[in-house]
């Protein structure tokens, strides 16, 4: 009898949860009571870090400090040259009176470090320590230090999930960064990569192509890149072509992850709101 | 929940908070393929050896919260851990008598029900996922089986939770 009773309360909230996405609260209220788990469980790796960040030698602090110097040389040279095409950029879109703008605020990023990584071995998804006390919201793109890796599903007050581009259920606008074609990745979670698709067998994308972010959808923001196409079959009696991409970020092997505010060209995000998008 | 005027409900908690930081911690996806389904095996336990207290709305509620760590549909969990616990504590004067190996292959086959409702759930959601990676899990969940069972007899014993 109460078997029955609460299959009928499962059956409701699956529901709920699945036509309706009308659980968050209920989520992030029992997600309370499940954080201290996982950050006890992180608890080794954290003394583990903060051990070995407090207890380095002086001489391998300096050698860090001289390579972190080398680096931030390199970066500073290259930003010159940024800022100077920015504006020869600006220039070129003012000659033509273009509409867009180019922004100049950076977008806002909060670093969050991963607490737990593919609970269940069939998704790809991720657990960060973020949650709703640092304003993180559902949608919101997060990225590695090489490229795109995700967007966040389901916010708690201190952690957050988030579904990784190679996801299946994971799509992405892209757009090849050679000729701006557009497109959708989709996510491959078996061997961590993205099949780009609907293309057909004609289109013009080679291997080797880097895709970036189109900024469509207003999920995430114009230009950053998500992967390269590794491998393009064309079979003549299928419709369409089958292209596999290698996600440029290193999905599996970062610990930490950037989240970011986008700034949509000055839009408001409600405003360029397009379809319903899948999460 | 209502458990506190009997003996050692802070045990009994305390082992499922185990369970669940043992299904939580980062493991290379081989192993990630053969992880024990602990939760599933400390609540087999606990059911069995006292399915007056553990039973269908406590193995739900421990669903519930499997469900949110999983972040996957809230309630397949829960529907599924149900079950195991009305299965279990339905049958636990059987399974008590049972010698080590017999009772392996029940709880194979309970993690295996508990593993079908899930992998139903998650294909009419829309997420099939491969049907060999639920017979895997299963498996080592049986193959640990004796060793939760004297774990955890140990512990109730020693605490005296009844």
């Amino acid at each position: 009898m109460r078997l029955l009773i609460f299959s009928m309360l499962s059956l409701i909230l699956m529901i709920l949860d699945h036509r309706f996405h009308t659980t968050d609260a209920i989520r992030s209220t029992l997600s309370i009571v499940v954080d201290p788990v996982r950050y006890m469980v992180n608890l080794p790796t954290d003394i583990k870090e903060w051990a070995s960040s407090s207890l380095v030698s002086h001489s391998t602090l300096e050698d860090q400090n001289q390579t972190l110097k080398t680096q931030n040389q390199l970066l500073k040279a290259k930003l010159q040259k940024y800022a100077s095409l920015k504006a020869e950029n600006a220039n070129l879109r003012g000659l033509l009176k273009s509409a867009k703008k180019y922004e100049d605020k950076l977008e806002q990023v909060l670093i969050a470090e991963i607490l737990s990584v593919d609970l269940d071995p069939f998704r790809r998804k991720v657990v960060i320590n973020k949650g709703s006390s640092h304003n993180v919201y559902i949608g919101q793109p997060i990225i590695g230090s090489q490229g795109v890796m995700g967007k966040i599903i389901h916010v708690g007050p201190l952690s957050s999930t988030a579904l990784i581009i190679t996801d299946a259920n994971h799509s992405i606008p892209i757009q090849v960064n050679r000729n701006n074609l557009r497109a959708i990745a989709i996510g491959i979670p078996k061997n961590n990569r993205l099949e780009v698709i609907h293309q057909p067998n004609n289109v013009d994308i080679k291997v080797d192509d880097l895709l970036v972010t189109s900024g469509l959808g207003c999920v995430f923001p114009y230009g950053y890149p998500v992967g390269r196409v590794i491998d393009i079959t064309t079979n003549l009696s299928l419709p369409f072509a089958r292209i596999i991409v290698q996600p440029t970020a290193q999905l599996d092997k970062n610990r930490e992850v950037l989240l970011v505010w986008p700034n949509f060209g000055g839009n408001k995000q409600s405003d360029c709101r397009g379809p319903e998008e899948e999460s | 929940m209502a458990i506190s005027q009997r003996q050692g409900g802070f045990i009994i908690l305390l082992s499922f908070v185990g369970a669940f930081m043992l299904s939580i911690i980062d493991l290379p996806i081989w192993a990630e393929e053969i992880r024990p389904q602990w939760v599933v095996l400390v609540l087999i336990y606990w059911s069995m050896a006292l399915p007056q207290r553990v039973s269908v709305g406590f193995g739900w509620m421990i669903g519930l919260l499997l469900d949110v760590t999983n972040s996957t549909i809230l309630g397949q969990n829960a529907l599924a851990l149900a079950l195991v616990a009305f299965l279990t504590s339905h049958l636990h004067l059987r399974l008590r008598v049972f010698p080590f190996w017999q009772q392996a292959i029940v709880v194979f086959v309970f993690v295996i029900i508990y593993n079908l409702i899930v992998l139903w759930i998650r294909g009419i959601s829309g997420s099939a996922p491969n049907i060999w990676l639920i017979i895997t899990p299963s498996f080592t969940s049986a193959i640990f089986w004796p060793l939760v069972f004297i774990f955890l007899r140990r512990i109730r014993r020693i605490y005296r939770v009844n």
